[in-house]
């Protein structure tokens, strides 16, 4: 009696206390803290690695750090949360961060079913396979039975299972967690094969002691188009940062540098295409809630798509990566965004 | 009778004891080979000595190098010197400040040194009892929380730092000490809380109890890293390391509501009895009688938990944040140091070793010093 | 003073705070009062945030195809499984190192705990040596360190150590070993054995009521031994030796057939004993100590020897002590195998709250499983643990 006495009073007196706060908009957000948080991985040579003193760098960084030029005024004004390839998700949607660029590839349920809105494609890639030269393996068809390094959270690991099982192959999954973990068990033997997207393969072979031992087999087996990606339900923040992407493609297909990007800001040339992006012409910064020297701020702090590339993951860097599909759509590649205009 | 006396009767000097008898020859003989399962464990003892010893020392010290520039160089220097690379201490010699203060700005690490020196200041008097000055120190120590908090976050007269900029061992200290600190109060509050008679109080506590026992601290972490957010009202966010350290406090406390329920057990029901007719109130009772014989008999159990609690702290890793193995895991990463996992394992090993050993002896200490009568 | 004359004085509300009974009811109403308005404000929040994002709670996806392999399973399992499964392939991982963990922990510990008062200086220091630096180093160095130490030092297949001629491999992949595979007649041999052990419980109190009531004393060990050792060997041998092995063989990459151990298992199962073992030693060793030295006097003033004497006099005694520590840390055993996720090894944390939470993003829905899980686990254990405590417990006043 004295226990339903005391839930019945319980009872009355718990009160209904929050109402729907409506969201206020991340742009607004961000703009208020003053910093970008900027979702990214824990350690992947050339698109994200931390220094020996602490400062971030890679393709991935550098398209955050012109966001946060775009938006907040420098490149320098991004807060980075690594993530593992398990909390980068959760991570975004739970309001940690505001953007992420994490070598992530689109697909359809991501987009859809766990509430994401992708923004495009920084890096069209694909999954691909790492052997040791010695085990004298030259077709990812040979691989029946083998051990295979997988980070687990990825679609790598989906179309792993896919694949085998389509060419009637077994294999025994070795799972980890990280880049180094997946590093360390492959060089120790643990597993014969390493697969993640290609550029990923080679950032971890050009760490490597002897980079030449291993080799990169043909076969591409998935697309895996990268891009960043935001929180589902807020448009505008969606759009100002699908355009600074955009902005960065579409500076180097009309020879916008960062070099030279000062120099068309401060008047109007000969070329449109050249003037909007550098804000001469129009005001395309207001329809995304920024000023007009928001492209400006963007380039200047880390270049175009072309200079971001070459400077990170280009061939003259450790990684050794060639454009490929990445190019210009004028130079061969599938680089094609829509215009500012 | 034949008599060989070469002494005068009652009269006789002592012999010596037998040479087996007495000396290192002797106490060898008792303690080492006094049967024949004695010999045999002896024996196997002194070959698995020899087989795991030597080796050990030698990948610690004899093969190992100090300082080089590489992984590579560290090989390079072994070689120079004919022996078979050791472990190579030179990755933990460059990289030692990222280990102690993770990725703290460089200008603000005196802010952490001061915090460290505080904090070694406000555990003195709580922890030794002939310290001068001690009801001052109290005082102190009382405030230091407080102060050491504000140092390490800043604002309000210091730059802001972020709290994913934490790392190293000064996270593992950062959790593990705000644990402790902040369990104990609110352990003893669930200990009464169990042992009271009001059932609905009774109840909660229980419930709170068995559940926070009967799950992994991992997968209260993931709660706390992916799900917490959701319970909040949209649009806030806790800080990660809050949450974290909310949620290691709830962990610890639970588990010493165990122990020092065992010590209220212990108390016989006399003493409860002998308040209550000396007019004590509950709190006053709780306070004057009960909870100092209480604390005093569950201390080892309480050290244990707290040992238990330090150790538990590296278990954020799994999370994502940068304690000693993460920030060593993080370095790996460098080409210059790749495939050094062992000797970042074994130098976290040593660390935690050392501060775990120092508490165990210090609760030996304390139960000497209090052990009185029992 | 009465409490009648004392309720005339004062107000209702007075009383609400100050008389004793009144005020426990206060207490407890404002106590679940708070509690209800926390967990309905935080409940409502989680249902707000959920549908702004636009995610339900519900658990059908536990029905869809995982779309992922796993390495170690002990039942039928493949990448087009749904995810139910993949749960279960979990439960059965852990709860496989959790008991394969508490058998090898309990033996271990107990031989560390004798060994540790043994008169023997030197294994009484080196396993003093042994257990401290043991406690004071984190569990999850431990496996991690055992990990390492087996993936780096042992062999790749193609170089694996090899015992036995044959029969026996070590690589870092995993240690192998024949499968036994049983033929229908194998089933006499079980049926024998379950019969040599309900013939020895059996035993067991019959010769222990013949021995009360007229002094005789079977040789009990070695009747039990020949009922369950000798008894289905014979079976065995008469009906032919229904026994063939697989043996392991190197093709291609890996070994195929037989029985095989994955390292991560291994280490898992290696660090969680030898932690837990070292812990279980000094509760051994508490608890032995804890019988008054007069017992062991007496056992000796009687003649008994000192074998004997730990055997029938102390160690009974010392059980009644050791149990309900020892069964607290069974308890961390099972609960210390979440840590698996750190070397790769898919138990219950990894599977359905690791690679399933994260492929599906239904964090909610596979932590409520994890958690439940690990709930049941823990009260069967306590369960079982109290109910063996009261058959064993000194009755007191």
């Amino acid at each position: 009696m004295k226990l339903f006495k005391t839930l019945a009073v319980s009872a009355a007196v718990a009160l209904a206390s929050t109402s729907g706060v409506a969201n206020a908009g991340t742009l607004e957000d961000v703009i208020a803290r003053g910093e970008l948080n900027c979702v990214v991985t824990t350690g992947v040579p050339g698109f994200a690695a931390p220094d020996d003193s602490g400062r971030w760098a890679g393709f991935d960084v550098d398209f955050c750090r012109a966001t946060a030029a775009a938006v907040l005024g420098s490149g320098d004004k991004v807060k980075f949360v690594p993530t593992t390839g398990k909390t980068r998700f959760t991570v975004l949607n739970s309001g940690e961060g505001d953007i992420l660029y994490r070598n992530t590839t689109i697909t359809m349920s991501r987009d859809v079913d766990l509430k994401l809105t992708f923004l495009g494609v920084n890096y069209y890639d694909g999954q691909g396979f790492m052997v040791p030269k010695a085990l004298g393996v030259t077709s990812a068809k040979q691989l029946d039975g083998a051990s295979v390094c997988i980070q687990t959270g990825t679609t790598t690991e989906l179309n792993l299972a896919d694949y085998f099982r389509a060419n009637n192959m077994t294999y025994e999954p070795v799972t980890i967690e990280t880049n180094e973990e997946g590093q360390t068990n492959y060089l120790a033997g643990r597993c014969d094969v390493y697969t993640t997207d290609a550029s990923g393969l080679a950032a971890t072979r050009s760490t490597f002691d002897h980079p030449n031992a291993h080799i990169l087999l043909p076969e591409i087996i998935s697309k895996e188009p990268l891009g960043p990606a935001v929180r589902q339900g807020d448009d505008q923040w969606a759009d100002v940062t699908r355009w600074v992407l955009n902005v960065l493609i579409a500076a180097e297909e009309v020879g916008i540098t960062q070099a030279n990007v000062k120099g068309h800001a401060a008047a109007p040339g000969s070329n449109p295409n050249i003037n909007r992006i550098a804000g001469t012409e129009g005001d395309f910064g207001a329809m995304i809630g920024l000023d007009k020297e928001w492209a400006v701020r963007a380039i200047s702090a880390v270049g175009n798509y072309g200079e971001i590339f070459e400077r990170n993951i280009g061939v003259n860097t450790s990684l050794g990566l060639a454009r490929g599909l990445n190019q210009q759509w004028t130079k061969g590649g599938i680089l094609y965004t829509a215009p500012v205009r | 009778m034949s008599t060989e006396v070469s002494h005068v009767t009652g009269e006789h000097p002592d012999l010596p004891p037998p040479v087996t008898e007495v000396g290192a020859i002797g106490w060898i003989r008792k303690n080492l080979f006094s049967s024949t399962s004695n010999i045999v464990i002896t024996v196997l003892t002194v070959y698995l000595l020899y087989v795991i010893v030597p080796p050990m020392l030698n990948w610690l010290f004899l093969d190992a190098v100090f300082v080089a520039d590489s992984r590579d160089d560290c090989r390079a220097i072994a070689a120079a010197a004919g022996d078979e690379l050791g472990a190579c201490w030179a990755f933990i010699g460059k990289r030692f400040q990222i280990f102690v203060y993770g990725f703290y700005p460089v200008e603000e690490r005196w802010r952490v040194n001061l915090s460290f020196i505080l904090m070694v200041a406000a555990l003195i008097p709580i922890l030794f009892d002939n310290v001068p000055m001690r009801k001052q120190a109290l005082w102190f120590s009382l405030a230091a929380p407080v102060i050491i908090g504000w140092l390490l976050i800043g604002g309000m007269g210091l730059t802001p730092v972020p709290t994913d900029k934490f790392g190293g061992f000064m996270l593992t200290l950062v959790i593990g000490v705000t644990g402790i600190v902040g369990s104990l109060p609110l352990g003893i509050a669930l200990a009464l809380g169990r042992q009271s008679t009001m059932p609905a109080l009774r109840m909660v506590c229980v419930a709170f109890i068995e559940f926070i026992r009967g799950v992994p601290l991992i997968t209260l972490l993931f709660v706390a890293s992916t799900m917490l957010n959701y319970f909040l009202p949209p649009g806030t966010t806790f800080d990660l390391l809050l949450r974290v350290l909310i949620m290691v406090t709830l962990f610890s406390a639970a588990y010493l509501a165990e122990v020092i329920r065992g010590g209220l057990q212990a108390i016989p029901k006399g003493q409860i009895e002998a308040a209550d007719s000396m007019g004590l109130k509950y709190w006053q009772s709780m306070r004057l009688i009960i909870l100092p014989q209480a604390l005093k008999i569950s201390i080892p159990g309480i050290v244990n938990t707290f040992i238990g609690l330090y150790k538990d702290t590296t278990l954020v890793i799994i999370i994502g944040l940068f304690d000693p193995l993460g920030m060593g895991r993080a370095s790996l990463a460098d080409t210059k140091w790749q495939g050094l996992s062992t000797e970042i394992y074994v130098f976290v090993a040593i660390f935690f070793f050392v501060s775990c050993f120092a508490m165990a002896r210090y609760s030996l200490f304390l139960e000497k010093k209090l052990h009185t009568g029992h | 003073m009465t409490a009648a004359t004392k309720s005339g004085n004062q107000s209702l509300f007075y009383r609400l705070f100050f008389d004793k009974e009144l005020r426990s009811v206060t207490i407890q109403v404002i106590t679940m009062a708070l509690i209800f308005a926390f967990f309905f404000f935080i409940i409502n929040n989680a249902i707000t945030n959920l549908e702004t994002i636009g995610k339900g709670y519900s658990f059908d996806f536990l029905w869809d195809a995982s779309n992922y392999d796993i390495n170690q399973t002990l039942i039928e399992y493949d990448s087009r499984s749904p995810h139910w499964r993949a749960a279960i392939v979990g439960i059965i991982n852990t709860l496989l190192v959790a008991v394969a963990g508490i058998i090898l922990s309990t033996i271990v510990g107990f031989l560390l705990g004798v060994l540790r008062l043994s008169s023997n200086w030197l294994i009484n220091r080196v396993v003093y040596v042994y257990i401290e630096y043991v406690r004071n180093v984190p569990v999850l160095l431990h496996i991690l360190l055992v990990h390492g130490i087996i993936v780096n030092n042992l062999p790749i297949p193609k170089n694996a150590m090899m015992a036995f001629d044959g029969t026996l491999f070590l690589t870092n992949r995993g240690f192998y070993t024949p499968k036994p595979l049983f033929e229908p007649a194998m089933w006499a041999v079980l049926i024998a054995f379950v019969i040599g052990i309900g013939f020895t419980i059996w035993f067991k109190g019959y010769a222990k009521k013949i021995q009360d009531a007229t002094g005789k004393i079977y040789p009990v060990f070695w009747i039990s031994l020949g009922a369950i050792i000798l008894f289905p060997i014979i079976v065995f041998f008469l009906a032919g030796m229904p026994l063939t092995w697989d043996y392991p063989e190197l093709k291609g990459f890996n070994f195929k057939g037989g029985l095989v151990l994955r390292p991560e298992f291994v280490a898992l199962w290696i660090a969680l004993s030898l932690y837990t073992a070292a812990f279980i030693a000094e509760i051994v060793r508490a608890g032995i100590q804890a019988i008054s030295h007069g017992q062991t006097e007496a056992a000796f003033a009687l003649g008994i020897k000192p074998s004997r004497t730990m055997q029938l006099i102390v160690i009974p005694q010392a059980l009644r002590v050791i149990i309900p520590p020892l069964s607290s840390q069974y308890l961390n055993i099972t609960k210390n195998s979440s840590l698996a996720i750190a070397i790769g090894y898919m138990d219950i944390v990894a599977t359905i709250g690791g690679i399933s939470l994260n492929q599906t993003g239904r964090e909610m829905e596979c932590m409520t499983i994890v958690l439940g899980l690990y709930l049941m686990f823990s009260l069967m254990i306590s369960a079982f643990m109290n109910w063996y405590n009261k058959r064993m417990k000194l009755v007191e006043r």
